[in-house]
């Protein structure tokens, strides 16, 4: 590790402590009021908390579990309806010109509030959570899809074209790959509004599930929990962009790589 | 304007004159307006079988490797893979680029694309090979290096050759015959033939030759008279309407 990489290492231990301690350090001398703004010591305890007894849903893993499996379903049924949609429009222009104006209309309003009618419909359960996540993932996948197939190179498909591919084989081996880089750097957005449509349909109502935990607590003026809560989803989040980020190397391997990428090496 | 089967023809003429144009008609990319494009008698409607194109920048596929790319029309030809992949392996071994195979595009050098390029253009067999100034990015030597290769390659299989250059040196020690074009409405303006004799050799060396020099100057004094007018055009054109001239 170079001189550079270690103090840029350090700096951000030192962050760490400042924000975490400074904020232990205010809330113990009541400068700051424990009881509104939580407490570090405060959180770790009622997380160990939940861990041995569990919370007042069941087990503390059960509702990690819950708003996981939301969130992923979610997430995978928004990428996939997106990507398709995306290519297809991205394809067939009369096809996107009837549609854009209500595309456009719909991403325009804001869609969490859709949240409260897929309770009304799916009932309380995990498909109202999953929808409403596959919902809002969609858009932005879609966007960035559709947008990838526009940008696709037109020397390329022409050349693919007089080697003699078919329309499919021209979206196989030129649109998709050509979409795919806009596509993956939707995915990391993508997953944070899986999260937030679990975690926003679990509030709006559910039998389980963080969203439930956090609600429960703010409802008990339990700050330390609703902070716990949120530490135990950022936790998840980063987990699956570091896995998304994994994916994305494996895809787009044959990208060259990029000065950022062999700095941060 | 008609090329003969197995017919080198150099096409050259001002910029804009729509040389790229033509190429895309006789491949079946875009349509004729006026007039028509004939492929072995008959009109061209689409994209035909026994045509291949080798475009001015880089048509290769990045996210494949040189053994995928130069495979690629044998597999949308539905030839099977084993055969295409042994296929192209053999079509980059006379391209000079044997072990290149699992290369991707952006870690070879422009002439090696070019080469790349040139094993996709072949490996389909055509008939008819349009090439769309397919050395104009590349640096004087490597031009000339590809050069004598195109013609050690072309004279293998013999397709029809419709060449694109700005560059009339390079059209003369190619072709059978150079095509010059007029400014504006691009149309046939003059053909020369070129009789200097095959195989030619070094495209660097011939250049030298006394009948190289005549047959420049000939056409030279020709193709001249367009570049002046086509120059003339845009340079009265861009100061009195400058707005049109962006617009259109």
């Amino acid at each position: 590790m170079t001189r550079r990489r270690l103090g840029v290492h350090a700096a951000q231990v030192a962050v760490f402590i400042i924000v975490f301690g400074g904020w232990q350090l205010f809330t113990s001398l009541k400068i700051v009021d424990p009881f509104f703004f939580g407490q570090p010591s405060g959180i770790v305890r009622q997380a160990w908390d939940w861990v041995q007894h569990g919370t007042h849903f069941g087990s503390i893993w059960l509702q990690v579990w819950t708003t996981m499996e939301e969130a992923i379903f979610g997430f995978l049924i928004g990428v996939a309806a997106g990507v398709v949609t995306g290519v297809l429009l991205g394809q067939v222009r009369f096809l996107s010109e009837v549609l854009s104006p209500y595309i456009k209309a719909v991403n325009a309003l804001p869609r969490i509030v859709l949240g409260t009618l897929f309770i009304i419909i799916l009932g309380l359960g995990m498909s109202s959570k999953v929808v409403l996540a596959a919902f809002l993932v969609f858009f932005v996948v879609f966007f960035n899809a559709f947008q990838g197939v526009r940008e696709v190179d037109g020397n390329l498909v022409s050349n693919v074209r007089i080697l003699g591919a078919s329309r499919l084989q021209v979206i196989r081996n030129v649109v998709i790959p050509s979409a795919l880089t806009w596509i993956i750097a939707s995915l990391h957005v993508a997953f944070g509004f899986a999260i937030i449509g679990a975690i926003v349909g679990e509030v709006l109502g559910a039998q389980h599930g963080l969203g439930v935990v956090i609600t429960d607590s703010a409802n008990n003026f339990n700050a330390d929990g609703v902070f716990a809560g949120m530490i135990i989803i950022g936790a998840i989040a980063l987990v699956a962009e570091w896995l998304i980020s994994l994916l994305e190397k494996w895809l787009l391997a044959w990208r060259p790589q990029t000065a950022a990428e062999s700095a941060a090496a | 304007m008609t090329v003969e089967p197995g017919e080198f023809c150099a096409v050259v003429g001002p910029s804009g004159c729509g040389k790229s144009t033509t190429l895309t008609m006789v491949a079946g990319l875009d349509r004729a307006s006026e007039g028509t494009v004939t492929v072995g008698g008959q009109p061209v409607t689409g994209i035909g079988r026994g045509t291949s194109f080798m475009f001015q920048t880089d048509a290769l596929l990045p996210w494949k490797s040189v053994l995928g790319n130069v495979a690629m029309g044998p597999l949308f030809r539905g030839v099977p893979k084993r055969a295409a992949l042994t296929d192209a392996r053999d079509w980059l071994r006379m391209v000079g680029l044997a072990g290149f195979e699992d290369r991707y595009p952006h870690q070879l050098s422009g002439g090696m694309r070019k080469r790349v390029s040139l094993a996709a253009a072949l490996i389909n067999e055509p008939s008819i090979l349009l090439m769309d100034e397919p050395f104009g990015a590349l640096d004087v030597q490597t031009k000339a290096i590809m050069s004598d290769e195109l013609l050690t390659l072309w004279d293998q299989s013999k397709p029809s050759v419709i060449f694109v250059t700005h560059d009339l040196e390079e059209a003369i020690a190619l072709a059978d015959k150079v095509v010059v074009m007029t400014a504006g409405p691009g149309t046939v303006k003059a053909v020369f033939d070129i009789d200097l004799p095959r195989p030619r050799g070094s495209v660097q060396e011939i250049r030298f030759g006394q009948r190289f020099t005549e047959l420049h100057h000939e056409i030279w004094e020709s193709l001249r008279d367009e570049v002046t007018r086509a120059y003339a055009r845009t340079a009265a054109a861009a100061p009195a309407s400058s707005s049109s001239a962006v617009l259109s």
